[in-house]
């Protein structure tokens, strides 16, 4: 047999060069989708953890933000933290735990300004608008005014009080003969601050600010609410006359 | 030769020309870094101490914000580059501030060079400038060979991640961050990371993470191409072959083109972006041969009369 090995120095050059080069590149390939699949993972923010006012959609943030900290840096009630390697959602990233600090809704909101990117979006400039998550009654076996008691702390304590949570009354069955006062949080108003949720005299809050895609549900799109829509264009055809309706026998 | 532990290169230099101007740039250096992340302490130290004394305060801010994105004296916003590249591939155009931001460091970086954010900034540097010089100390040799092309491989694959996951993907592990928010804000388990990298260098491979791995530097080094500050080998005539340029180097092929250059031509500036601009060959040699100079300044001086060095046999870089 012959040996077929290149002699000529050139050649075994270019081999090594093709051999190393191509190493590399599947070694950063594999580094590479390492990367991918880490950040997937490590993108997943924990349900307790709130993005600042004004902050994009969750994917559109993890895409602008930069991890600088600017925004912690300017909240005058240090509510906003930078979460470590392998803390809470992507690393750098701010956020914030409402039973620990809940947001103030600044008047002025200067964390958003802060934000040198656009992760916090500048477009918000009223506090009210903000939508950091939406507080939800989550435990009606612990919230104490399901028990009958006095207690609307986080009715209290809320902003927007009124607006984002109001009182309902309803009948005490157990007694039959009080009344129950169950806070009701309505979507429209809550801004997500945690305020209620760092209120609530429970040992676990009983209401807890979640992300907006974890506590809202979607109607189907093709749904229509036949009394909104009545509202909102009147009747579908005008000049319908309403013939007495015929009942069965029985009734009549 | 074995020069295991025994070999200190700049001692020549330390003889010949004076302890401390042997070791200028090295002290320069160390005071830029320590400096940097001193101007982002001032803040947060500021507001602890006057909060001690119960005083309403907001501080005594001269920067605000990490090495991502800062802004300093309330009106400069200075922005990382290869970030800013990351956030537009995961799909995001960045505001104003933070455009402005990247702007103002790519020129900085266009006329200082590249790297010089390696040697005189970035916190990872003494990092892995510590774990050389232990290494260098215990004697330590082997470990992984890698390319120096590696780091081009893996800038790419964290762009391509990032374009892929819509997110800013090296930033997840990005020991530069990860460190400087450590010191800025506190931390715990971001000091693995570092250690990491510590270990890495110390163990693993010589200069394993800033000269062959790490991304960031490989793409300051894409600005470095046109910079304007350059460390140039002016009186290559008087090179006695001590090597301890290369010993001291951590980026030691872009030296030896220019220092034995005279025989092929190539003239005496460093043109390679992957020069730190750190000036440690300045420091510790002896006659000394290179000095910082521009890039247009390609020229080289006569052997100097009084040059005492006579040439010794080249020796084995440690
Ligand atoms: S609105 Fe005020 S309290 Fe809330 S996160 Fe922003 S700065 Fe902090
Ligand atoms: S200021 Fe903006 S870019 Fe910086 S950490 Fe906060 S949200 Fe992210
Ligand atoms: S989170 Fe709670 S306190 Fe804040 S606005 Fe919503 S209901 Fe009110
Ligand atoms: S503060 Fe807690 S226990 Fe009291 S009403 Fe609100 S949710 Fe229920
Ligand atoms: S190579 Fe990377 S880690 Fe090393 S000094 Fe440069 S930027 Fe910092």
């Amino acid at each position: 047999m012959t040996d077929t090995r290149p002699t000529h120095a050139k050649g075994v050059n270019r081999r090594k060069f093709l051999a190393d080069t191509t190493r590399i590149a599947c070694g950063a390939c594999v580094a590479g989708i390492g990367l991918g699949l880490y950040s997937k993972q490590a993108q997943s923010l924990p349900a307790n953890a709130l993005r600042p006012p004004g902050a994009l959609p969750e994917e559109e943030f993890l895409a602008a933000c930069v991890r600088c900290g600017l925004c912690v840096r300017d909240c005058p009630y240090n509510t906003l933290k930078l979460s470590e390697f392998n803390g809470a959602g992507a690393t750098g990233t701010p956020y914030f735990v409402a039973r620990d600090v809940p947001c103030e809704m600044c008047e002025d909101i200067p964390c958003v300004p802060a934000c040198p990117t656009g992760a916090l979006d500048p477009k918000l400039t009223r506090i009210d608008d903000a939508r950091m998550g939406l507080a939800v009654l989550v435990d009606q076996e612990t919230c104490i005014a399901f028990q009958g008691l006095r207690c609307e702390v986080c009715y209290r304590v809320c902003p927007a009080l009124d607006k984002a949570i109001s009182l309902e009354r309803s009948a005490n069955i157990r007694t039959g003969k009080h009344a129950l006062f169950i806070p009701v949080v309505h979507s429209d108003f809550c801004t997500g601050c945690g305020k209620c949720e760092r209120a609530c005299i429970l040992e676990d809050a009983a209401i807890k600010v979640i992300p907006l895609q974890l506590a809202k549900g979607q109607l189907g799109t093709h749904y229509r609410l036949g009394w909104k829509e009545k509202e909102q264009h009147g009747l579908a055809v005008e000049g319908i006359i309403d013939l007495p309706d015929r009942m069965p026998e029985a009734v009549q | 030769m074995n020069t295991k532990g025994t070999y200190k290169p700049g001692a020549n230099a330390v003889a010949q020309n004076g302890w401390l101007a042997a070791n200028k740039w090295l002290i320069a250096r160390r005071l830029a870094q320590f400096g940097f992340i001193g101007l982002f302490l001032i803040g947060p130290i500021s507001l602890w101490v006057l909060n001690l004394q119960d005083q309403p305060t907001k501080g005594i801010w001269i920067v605000k914000g990490t090495l991502a994105s800062s802004i300093t004296l309330d009106f400069l916003p200075l922005t990382d580059p290869f970030i800013a590249l990351q956030t537009f591939v995961a799909g995001h155009i960045l505001e104003s501030t933070a455009l402005t931001g990247v702007a103002i460091v790519v020129a900085a970086y266009a006329l200082l060079g590249g790297r010089t954010y390696c040697s005189w900034v970035c916190p990872i540097n003494v990092v892995t400038d510590t774990a050389h010089w232990l290494r260098q100390k215990l004697g330590l040799e082997g470990g992984a060979k890698h390319s120096r092309k590696s780091r081009y491989w893996i800038m790419t694959a964290a762009l391509a991640a990032s374009a892929v996951t819509g997110s800013v993907a090296w930033e997840l592990i990005n020991p530069i961050t990860i460190l400087s928010r450590g010191i800025l804000f506190g931390a715990g388990f971001a000091w693995f990371i570092v250690l990491a990298v510590f270990l890495y260098d110390l163990f693993a491979a010589r200069r394993g993470w800033c000269s062959h791995l790490c991304p960031v530097g490989a793409f300051y080094s894409l600005i470095g191409h046109v910079a304007l500050l350059r460390v140039s080998a002016v009186k290559r005539a008087d090179c006695n072959n001590c090597m301890d340029c290369f010993a001291v180097c951590p980026e030691a092929h872009v030296i030896s083109p220019v220092l034995r250059g005279a025989e092929t031509g190539t003239g005496p500036l460093i043109l390679s972006p992957n020069c730190t601009n750190c000036g440690r060959c300045i420091d510790v040699c002896a006659p000394d041969v290179f000095k910082f100079t521009t890039r247009f300044n390609n020229t080289t001086t006569e052997r100097s009369e009084t040059s005492c060095n006579t040439p010794q046999a080249p020796r084995e870089a440690a």
